[in-house]
């Protein structure tokens, strides 16, 4: 999984501009996620990839459509030094992976080769060859990830 | 491990002997709350997932409060929306026109929330309930849905902020001078994500009152919540309202506070927050040169009685200046009855002033008070964000309601005792 880095405070304007807004459809933002600071950004994802960047990532307005456009993205895993409070929730209720780990969001460079181990929380830069420790997720948060998110995975339940 | 207020109530709704800071937990609910913007939503989600059972009837709280008596054909359909939805699941507390008031007075005044709760509610100023010390946060309408289905949430648990209070408080200063001073002093991200827990001996200084105007604003400085301890003006506040048994948390002697705020009542004048954020805090006595146009006296940070009572004792026997409109809401039908009783009504309208059935109203620019471009309002809501209460080049004043009452009549920002 190829990282793509990024710096302080993205925030939801630039992940998701608001000209783009009158759309539901993932596929449709996704088109469109990131294209004010990385124009390429859309094109060069592969699915699976990750996106990694500093402080107080998602910041701005509490728009969900902003997860949603890099979940649908392919992006597996957004590793930062901070997120924003409604981003990192609306993040985990739609099912995308977010995690928290400084270290690794300083050290990891863009193009960096990437594998996340969600059980441990150990990210392992393969490029690198380094690792860094995230604090790993509940299972109830692992599950809900899995199942699609929070809505998802109660329906799944009920 | 040693727990703050908020972590102690967290591991017990979590089933858990203790949590830390930046954990993630699944914690039940003792309530959710949604109003007549944010439940529409909610009950869009709940029902797109399929769900058809609530948690528990008494527990799923709906108020129509915002756009309330309804301004207009949208907001009518969105209290009919959650009129239809109370049917359906017969909620016990379902608060239309007529028993309504703003939700953060409606619910410490109606006894729904009690220490050692917890609660969500789709409105960023749910975390007035600490002030009774419980621990509630505002949540997203996808969140409310799921939690009026099954009761339960997940919440990363926050670091803290100590706030040490100490010292007396002067004359005509309430809660929310002290809420604004402190805002003007770590800022409006002084604690993102985090709790304020107020201690110290200077809490007996604050009535309940101003511990929930306090609370209300713990937001405005970016916190997820804002907590007191049980002491023995909120056992008073409970008695008659909460019937039910509840646990009061204290922080552990040696709680991991981020950092320590001093607090010290002393040193603390009537205060007023300029446009266009809560921390642009500044002494009122600093406003004699802001001519305005409007107050307004209400909200669910100061719509309380007590807060009336404050206003009244100022405008008693004197009128507002010339030019000036005032607008005093009562949060809650109880409050709005207890103001006619006690002859405060009759003193609003003697001064100029006109006074309304509770809402939100102007608080956000919805109705019943909104500014043209241009117009200055002293306002007792907690935020004077741009196009706040109207256009966006209007400015609003936050400030207590003896401030907003004193400016009324000098047609100016004004410290009461500039009035008196
Ligand atoms: S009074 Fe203002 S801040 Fe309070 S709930 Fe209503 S709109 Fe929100």
């Amino acid at each position: 999984m190829k990282a793509h880095k990024y710096g302080d405070h993205v925030d939801t304007d630039v992940i998701i501009p608001a000209r783009y807004l009158a759309s539901q459809d993932a596929k449709e933002l996704a088109s469109h996620c990131m294209e004010d600071i990385d124009k390429n950004f859309h094109a060069k994802v592969k699915d699976g990839d990750i996106i990694v960047a500093g402080l107080n990532f998602g910041c701005g307005s509490s728009r969900e459509h902003a997860p949603v456009a890099i979940k649908a993205s392919g992006i597996s895993c957004v590793i930062a030094k901070s997120f924003a409070r409604i981003f990192y929730r609306n993040a985990i209720n739609i099912g995308l992976a977010i995690l928290e780990c400084p270290e690794a969001a300083e050290d990891i460079a863009d193009g960096d080769e990437v594998k996340i181990n969600f059980d441990t929380g150990v990210i392992t830069n393969e490029t690198k060859n380094k690792t860094y420790k995230a604090e790993p997720f509940p299972e109830f948060i692992k599950n809900m990830i899995n199942d699609g998110g929070l809505m998802a995975s109660l329906r799944k339940k009920s | 491990m040693s727990m703050t207020m908020t972590q102690k109530i967290l591991a017990a709704h979590a089933g858990l002997d203790e949590v830390h800071a930046g954990q993630l937990i699944q914690a039940k609910l003792d309530l959710t709350l949604g109003n007549d913007i944010t439940s529409p939503v909610a009950i869009n989600e709940f029902e797109a997932a399929g769900f058809d059972k609530i948690f528990d009837k008494d527990k799923v709280v709906l108020v129509m409060d915002h756009f309330t008596p309804n301004k207009d054909i949208k907001s009518a359909t969105q209290c009919k929306q959650c009129r239809t939805f109370a049917k359906r699941f017969n909620l016990t507390n379902f608060f239309d026109v007529g028993a309504m008031g703003i939700e953060h007075a409606l619910l410490p005044e109606q006894g729904l929330v009690a220490p050692g709760e917890a609660i969500i509610g789709a409105d960023s100023h749910t975390c007035t309930y600490g002030a009774v010390n419980a621990f509630s946060t505002g949540v997203g309408s996808t969140d409310l849905g799921a939690a009026m289905a099954v009761g339960y949430t997940w919440f990363k648990v926050p670091a803290a902020i100590k706030v040490n209070v100490t010292g007396k408080k002067k004359d005509f200063v309430s809660g929310k001078d002290v809420i604004l001073y402190l805002i003007g002093k770590i800022g409006v991200d002084g604690a993102l994500y985090k709790s304020l827990e107020f201690v110290g001996p200077g809490l007996k200084e604050l009535s309940m009152a101003d511990r929930l105007s306090i609370a209300n604003m713990a937001i405005e400085a970016g916190g997820k919540n804002g907590i007191f301890p049980v002491d023995d003006i909120t056992r008073e506040y409970l008695k008659g309202r909460v019937n039910r048994p509840w646990t009061a948390y204290d922080p552990d002697e040696d709680a991991e506070y981020e950092s320590v705020v001093e607090l010290n009542l002393d040193e603390i004048d009537c205060t007023v927050s300029w446009p266009h954020l809560p921390e642009n805090a500044k002494p009122a006595t600093e406003g004699k040169d802001i001519k305005i146009d409007q107050i307004v006296i209400g909200s669910c940070t100061n719509g309380r009685i007590e807060d009336l009572k404050a206003a009244a004792e100022i405008l008693k026997g004197k009128h507002l200046a010339e030019g000036v409109r005032g607008i005093i809401i009562p949060a809650t039908q109880s409050v709005y009855r207890e103001a006619i009783k006690l002859g405060y009504v009759e003193i609003f309208l003697d001064a100029g002033c006109i006074v309304s059935t509770p809402t939100c109203g102007p608080c956000l620019g919805g109705h019943m008070g909104v500014l043209a471009k241009g117009e200055r309002c002293v306002s007792t809501t907690n935020r004077n964000f741009v196009g706040r209460m109207g256009h966006t080049e209007s400015e609003v004043y936050l400030a207590s309601p003896a401030v907003a009452a004193a400016s009324g009549i000098a047609g100016h920002i004004a410290h009461p005792k500039e009035v008196l």
